[in-house]
Parts: C-alpha cells; sequence; structure tokens
C-alpha cells in the first residue's frame, strides 16, 4: 500500500506519481487531503488497482479509466467516469454535473444528489452495459441521449415535496433504462421516453446492484426495496429516424 | 408530388452498341438500370384482362425475345459508375435538358426540395460539400514569383523541404551549458512529423468503407502524413497504421477507450465540420452493421446519434478540461488537435482554443464536406476557409501567441495551388477530403447519405464496398499527395524558397485580383500590381 499526501500538489505531479506507482506494481494507493486535484485515475488501466480518496477529488475523476476501484470519502466534482470503460467507483458524498457521459462500461455509485446532465449519451455494446447509481435527486437533463447501460435514481432522503429529477428526463434517449425509485413528475419526462413498471427481468438485475448499494452506504436492503420502482425506456431505437426527406 | 418530379438525368443506351452483358444491371445500386423485354411488356399493355392466362404464354416469348437494356432516369444520380464501366462505352448520361421551366430565381434544385418537402415534411439531406456558387477566394488570389532581380531555385536541382511538424511551439528555447557545449533545457511540446504538408481528414468508418479508410491509412504511412478516424473508433484492422492516425474523439464518444486514444499519433477534439458547424450527426441504424458496430462498441442496427454540442463543453474552461483529461489519458505524449468549422467569429473562438491548450487547431470552411447534413446546413452556415484562415492566424500573431498551435486548414482545398495559397495565408498544413475520395473514385454525386455508393466509398454494403480496392486507392491516393508536392516544390522554387516553412503566413507573397478592399483588408493581402 502506499499512501500520497496530496495537500498543495498540483494535478499534474500527483496523477504523474499515480501513474508511476501503479507501473512499478502497486495496487493499493491511498490519496489523503485530495482537494480539487482533476484526472485522478484518467485513463488508467488495471483491474487490480484500488484507489481510495480521502477529500474531495476535482472534476474528471476516473475519465476514460478501464479497470481500477475508486472510493471517495467526500464529495466529488462534475465529470466523473467521463466516458469510462469499466472499473468502479463508489462515492461517499454527493457529485456534480455531466457524471458518466458517454459512459461505455462499469459501475459508478453516489450516495447523494446530483447535478445536472448526469448519464448523457452512456451506451452499451454487448458485455458492457455501464451502471450509474444515485442514491439521492437529479438535476435536468438525466438521461439525455441515453444509448445504453442502466441509470439508477434512488431519491433517498430526499425532503418532503422535492422533485426526484429536474426537467428533460430522458430527452432523446434511444437505448438502456433508467430506473427510478419513486414517481417522477409527468412534465419533467422527455418526449422520447415512456414509463413502465419493473418485469422480472429487471429486478434480477437491479437486485445485486441495490445490494452492493447498501453494502456500500451501510443502508437496509428491505427497505429501500419496499417503495415503488418505475422504469423509462425509450419509445423508439431511432427518435430521429423521421426528420429527414428519403 | 414525388411522382411528378421530373429525371434530372436521362440515361442514354446505344443500343447498336450495348451487348446485354448486364454489367451495369447488376451494378447500380440506385436500381436505375434494368433488362427490358420489350415485346413482352408491348403484348401485355394490349391485353389488360386475362393478364394471368397470357403471362404463361408471354413468359414462352420472352424467352425467345432478347432483352434490352433499360433506364429509369428517375434514379439516376450521375454517380458514372455504369458510364465507366460498360465494357462497349455504350451508356452516356445528359443533364435532363427539358426538366424545369428556366428561371434566374427559382433555379431547378428550389423546385425540387420544396416539392419534395410538400410530400414527406422532412429536412432534405445531402452529403458532400458546399456546391452553390458562392464567391471563391482562392481563385481571387494570385501567387508571386521570382523574376531577374531575385533568382527562383529550381527544385530538380537544389534541395527543397516540404517536411512540416504540428504541434505547440515554445515561447521562447532556454538552453544551459554542458560539457559539449550547450544542452537544450526547454521541455518541447510533442509534435508530428509530416514528409509533406497535406493531411488526410476527418472521415469515420460508417460514414466511409472500411476499404476506403484502409486506403487513406496505407497512404498516409507511405507519404509520411496523417489520416484521421473520425467519429468512428478505430477498426482492428487500422491498427497497423495507428501511428500515423489521428484518433477523434466527439460529442458522441464513439470508440472512445484507453486504446483508442494511446493508439493514435494526434488526438483530436471535433467541435465542428464545415459542412454542418453547430449541428451534430446521425449515422443511421441502416450502416450500422457488424464491423461499425464493433468498432463505435454501439448495438447493430442502432442510430448512432453524435449530439451537436459536447454535454460536457460548455466554455473554453470546459474544452480546456477535456484538452487537459485527454492528454492525461495519454501522458503529455501526443498534441492534441480542436477541430472546429470556421464560423463569423472564428478568430476569437481560436484564440481560446490556443489559450485553452491545444496543440493544433484544424479550421474547416464552408466548402469542406460530409457524409450526411441537412442541406440547408450545408449551404448556407459558415464561412470560407480563406477569410477564416486569415482572421485567425492574423489575430493569433496580433496576440502573440500564433506558435502555440499549429493550424490545419480545410474545406473545398483542390489543388496544390490552393495548397499553397492556404498556407501563404497562414496555415501549416492543409487537409484533404473531398480531394482524397475523388482521388478514390468519387464522382461528387452528393448522395453519400444514401449508403448507395457505387464507388464503394461512402456504404457500408458488401457488395459495394468490395469494389473499393484498398492496395489500388492507396496508391491513387499516394500518387496524388506525391503530385502536389512535386508541384508545390516547383512553387515553392518559383517563389526563391527552399523550405515551405518560409513561405506559411507570407502574405505579402499573395495578390487579390478583382477583390473589394474589404476582401483585402480580411485576407491581409494587397491588390495585383501593388509592388511589395
Amino acid at each position: 500500500m502506499l499512501r500520497i499526501d496530496a495537500a498543495g500538489v498540483h494535478y499534474r505531479h500527483l496523477n504523474e506519481q499515480i501513474r508511476e506507482t501503479v507501473r512499478a506494481g502497486e495496487t493499493v494507493l491511498v490519496l489523503d487531503n485530495v482537494n480539487g486535484q482533476r484526472y485522478i485515475g484518467t485513463g488508467l488501466e488495471s483491474d487490480q488497482v484500488r484507489i481510495t480518496i480521502h477529500g474531495v477529488p476535482g472534476n474528471d475523476l476516473a475519465a476514460f479509466m478501464s479497470g481500477p476501484a475508486i472510493t471517495v470519502w467526500g464529495n466529488a466534482q462534475d465529470g466523473v467516469s467521463n466516458t469510462m470503460n469499466s472499473g468502479t467507483v463508489v462515492v461517499h458524498g454527493g457529485a456534480g454535473d455531466v457524471l458518466g457521459y458517454g459512459m461505455r462500461g462499469g459501475k459508478l455509485f453516489i450516495r447523494g444528489d446530483v447535478g445536472y446532465r448526469v448519464g448523457i449519451h452512456m451506451k452499451e455494446y454487448k458485455d458492457l452495459v455501464p451502471v450509474l447509481m444515485v442514491g439521492g435527486r437529479a438535476g435536468a437533463f438525466f438521461g439525455e441521449y441515453m444509448a445504453g447501460g442502466r441509470l439508477i435514481l434512488l431519491g433517498l432522503d430526499r425532503p418532503a415535496g422535492s422533485p426526484l429529477t429536474g426537467d428533460y428526463l430522458g430527452t432523446g434517449m434511444h437505448g438502456g433504462v433508467i430506473y427510478l425509485r419513486g414517481r417522477p413528475e409527468e412534465h419533467t419526462l422527455g418526449r422520447e421516453v415512456k414509463m413502465f413498471d419493473l418485469d422480472e427481468v429487471d429486478w434480477a438485475f437491479l437486485n445485486p446492484l441495490l445490494d452492493e448499494f447498501c453494502r456500500y452506504y451501510d443502508r437496509d436492503p428491505g427497505r429501500l426495496r419496499a417503495a415503488e420502482f418505475r422504469k423509462l425506456v425509450p419509445v423508439s431505437h431511432r427518435p430521429y429516424g423521421l426528420l429527414y426527406t428519403p | 408530388m414525388r411522382n411528378y418530379l421530373p429525371p434530372e438525368y436521362i440515361v442514354h443506351i446505344d443500343q447498336d452498341r450495348c451487348r446485354r452483358c448486364g454489367e451495369c444491371v447488376r451494378t447500380c445500386a440506385f436500381g436505375t438500370l434494368r433488362f427490358e423485354h420489350g415485346a413482352w411488356r408491348q403484348a401485355m399493355s394490349v391485353f389488360q384482362h386475362g393478364r394471368d392466362d397470357l403471362e404463361r404464354v408471354f413468359d414462352r416469348i420472352r424467352d425467345n425475345v432478347p432483352d434490352r437494356v433499360a433506364a429509369d432516369n428517375k434514379k439516376c444520380v450521375q454517380c458514372h459508375y455504369c458510364v465507366a464501366h460498360c465494357p462497349e462505352g455504350a451508356i452516356s448520361i445528359q443533364p435532363n435538358p427539358l426538366a424545369y421551366r428556366g428561371n434566374h430565381h427559382w433555379e431547378p434544385h428550389h423546385l425540387k426540395n420544396i416539392w419534395l418537402q410538400a410530400e414527406t415534411g422532412g429536412m432534405v439531406l445531402t452529403g458532400s460539400g458546399n456546391d452553390k456558387a458562392y464567391f471563391s477566394y482562392f481563385d481571387h488570389m494570385v501567387l508571386d514569383a521570382c523574376q531577374v532581380t531575385n533568382p527562383s531555385i529550381d527544385p530538380l536541382r537544389e534541395p527543397m523541404e516540404l517536411r512540416t511538424y504540428l504541434g505547440s511551439l515554445p515561447d521562447a528555447l532556454e538552453f544551459e551549458s554542458g560539457p559539449e557545449g550547450p544542452v537544450l533545457k526547454t521541455r518541447l511540446a510533442p509534435s508530428v512529423r509530416l514528409d509533406t504538408p497535406l493531411v488526410f481528414p476527418a472521415m469515420s468508418y460508417g460514414a466511409i468503407s472500411l476499404n476506403a479508410q484502409k486506403a487513406l491509412a496505407k497512404a498516409a504511412v507511405s507519404c509520411g502524413i496523417l489520416m484521421n478516424t473520425g467519429e468512428g473508433g478505430m477498426h482492428e484492422d487500422l491498427y497497423p497504421y495507428a501511428h500515423r492516425m489521428v484518433v477523434q474523439v466527439a460529442s458522441g464518444r464513439f470508440g472512445v477507450n484507453p486504446g483508442y486514444l494511446r493508439r493514435g499519433a494526434v488526438v483530436e477534439i471535433k467541435i465542428g465540420q464545415g459542412a454542418k458547424p453547430g449541428i451534430g450527426g446521425h449515422l443511421p441504424g441502416e450502416k450500422v452493421d457488424e464491423g461499425v458496430s464493433q468498432t463505435r462498441m454501439i448495438p447493430v442496427g442502432s442510430d448512432a446519434l453524435s449530439p451537436a454540442p459536447h454535454h460536457d463543453i460548455y466554455s473554453i474552461e470546459d474544452l480546456s478540461q477535456l484538452i487537459f483529461a485527454l492528454k492525461e489519458a495519454t501522458e503529455y505524449t501526443k498534441p492534441v488537435s480542436v477541430k472546429i468549422a470556421a464560423v463569423h467569429n472564428v478568430a476569437a473562438i481560436a484564440s481560446g482554443i490556443a489559450r485553452a491548450g491545444a496543440d493544433i487547431i484544424t479550421i474547416d470552411g464552408f466548402r469542406g464536406g460530409t457524409g450526411a447534413t441537412p442541406l440547408a446546413i450545408r449551404d448556407h452556415v459558415g464561412i470560407p476557409i480563406e477569410m477564416a484562415l486569415a482572421a485567425v492566424d492574423d489575430r493569433l500573431r496580433r496576440e502573440g501567441i500564433r506558435n502555440r498551435v499549429s493550424l490545419v486548414a480545410s474545406g473545398g482545398i483542390r489543388h496544390s495551388g490552393d495548397v499553397a495559397k492556404a498556407i501563404a495565408l497562414g496555415a501549416d498544413a492543409v487537409a484533404i477530403g473531398t480531394a482524397a475520395l475523388i482521388a478514390m473514385g468519387c464522382r461528387l454525386c452528393q448522395k453519400c447519405y444514401t449508403g448507395n455508393c457505387n464507388w464503394g466509398i461512402a456504404t457500408q454494403k458488401p457488395e459495394l464496398t468490395a469494389r473499393l480496392d484498398p492496395d489500388r486507392a492507396a496508391e491513387n491516393l499516394a500518387n496524388l499527395i506525391r503530385g502536389w508536392s512535386l508541384e508545390l516544390k516547383e512553387i515553392l522554387g518559383a517563389l526563391g524558397l527552399n523550405s515551405v516553412e518560409s513561405l506559411r503566413g507570407s502574405r505579402l507573397r499573395l495578390r487579390g485580383v478583382g477583390l473589394s478592399d474589404a476582401d483585402l483588408q480580411v485576407l491581409g493581402i494587397r491588390n495585383a500590381g501593388v509592388g511589395a
């Protein structure tokens, strides 16, 4: 195990140190006093590496990442798991905007609320199915242009009367599934999605993930499942097929 | 309304020459040509009743009547595949002279599109680049040459340097003394060497066929230049050429993973494209076959939608974030390029991009091509590359940051003369897309979006893509690059220069012919007849 004190270290040096450490064969890294350093884990390729972050990592945490597992003891900022390939990121706090943009594999767990434009253009291919799970609420454009993968929004601990998501939920969605614990307000739904109840296939997929979520954040899975779940799927895989004169 | 549309072209089959070999009937992907059984048809039209009984009779007649090739003129796109491949030279195609009533304001294409849209309510799609009669600044600029008082250089006998490096240059060089003399102290940014100042621009696997991409990649390697994946990922057949490839990251992030980023020579963020500034791309599901699916990493048959903006880039600061994310992911070993369309405010935007940390800026003018775009965008949005290039080069110089980026200009570059003029206006290198496609056989029929390209270039249909031999096409491309490079050397020699570097941004060597004062001012050149 290697501990790195990130206090006052520029991101370029911090990430260089991380990469060199990983190259030297180290698999367990603990970063202390992280305070806004960007690009931690960006482009990192290894299935063995475990990084624990104490503090608040900066934007583009785990961008283009392939394989590593990152745990953040704190909040995260924007762009977590940007175009991520595989691996796991667990954030013990809230996170900012544009999480999981173009994400094509791996898992991202956020304990609390997230900002705008989360899960945009997530996509899947064969056994690469990205999962982005949010414990709290989400801002507008959740799952916009979504082309694949699974977005799960639990809406836990939200003040009474506060909406599950902002507007334009699933706008332009043409693949994948959005699972919602609770009912979104009708006016927030994008035109390209339809709401359904969950079937057995959905639960078979969702159950292990809910258990995983509860393990990370010490929640009671029974109580989590007790609430009403709905799913959003695209009306069409080709929402824009009829825009053109043949 | 569609039924009333007159054919744009008339296909004439010389029946005396035609020996009914069926080559054209088999090969036209638009289904224009077919065998017709004259006697059978004629007879059928006489008998309106009892067709079923008669059919058997006429089947027998048909078997005994020689076929003839007939054309459904309405389907012809004038791509000339049949003309070029008819062994008897029996096919000719002409514009339909009587298609539309003459009118200088309401031109045929206006009428045609209105009728099409009146029927479908959709947008009119097109491919290739803006074909409208906008003023060409290239055609109104001329290059200088040496006469008497300063000697020209003969490139046949004297060395002539076309080598060009793309990448960021430092503001100054610092040296420290070492035991064997001064040692460079400044850390240089990564750069890429081009043997001649030409590159192939972004054309994705999906928009064009894998064979077309292979041809471009092979030619790029053999000529020491670059080709560009476009936003479609990199097919594994292209890995051997990856060291001469620009890997593109666009709003859809198709096929982007750490391996993809590391494999390429340059990483390019695509913001815009000259043929469709400000809008995204839709690769229709029909074109997403097994190969495209693997490379883009999306399911077979699903639409590949590239949103208009990157949803994580709403500002220069956001762009900077992605630039450095890519630099981090490639450990600062590769230049990062940003491609934008030439638009009104291009100079300020380019300045922002240079300050955001890009090493290369690619500017695509409004003549730039595409696999598919709404006609209304292609023909009416964006500005000429000549103007954009001059404005950007000027702005970066005035701000003292021209060294921080290399400029690549593209959008309708037709010959080495355009290349030389673009370099004199400030380009480090010039990207040639449409010209490269033409070198592979493209006839500019502009039907790329249909996926029916008879020449095997802009299609994914296996029977069509098989028509393009990547080795032969690569040879054609390499020949074109060689030809233009030789011409560039001649032009440089005539200018009395022995290195393309000396021409870069040397606008004193350009003169305008028939341009307005405002044009001359933006281009930063003087009028013909005005001396040095």
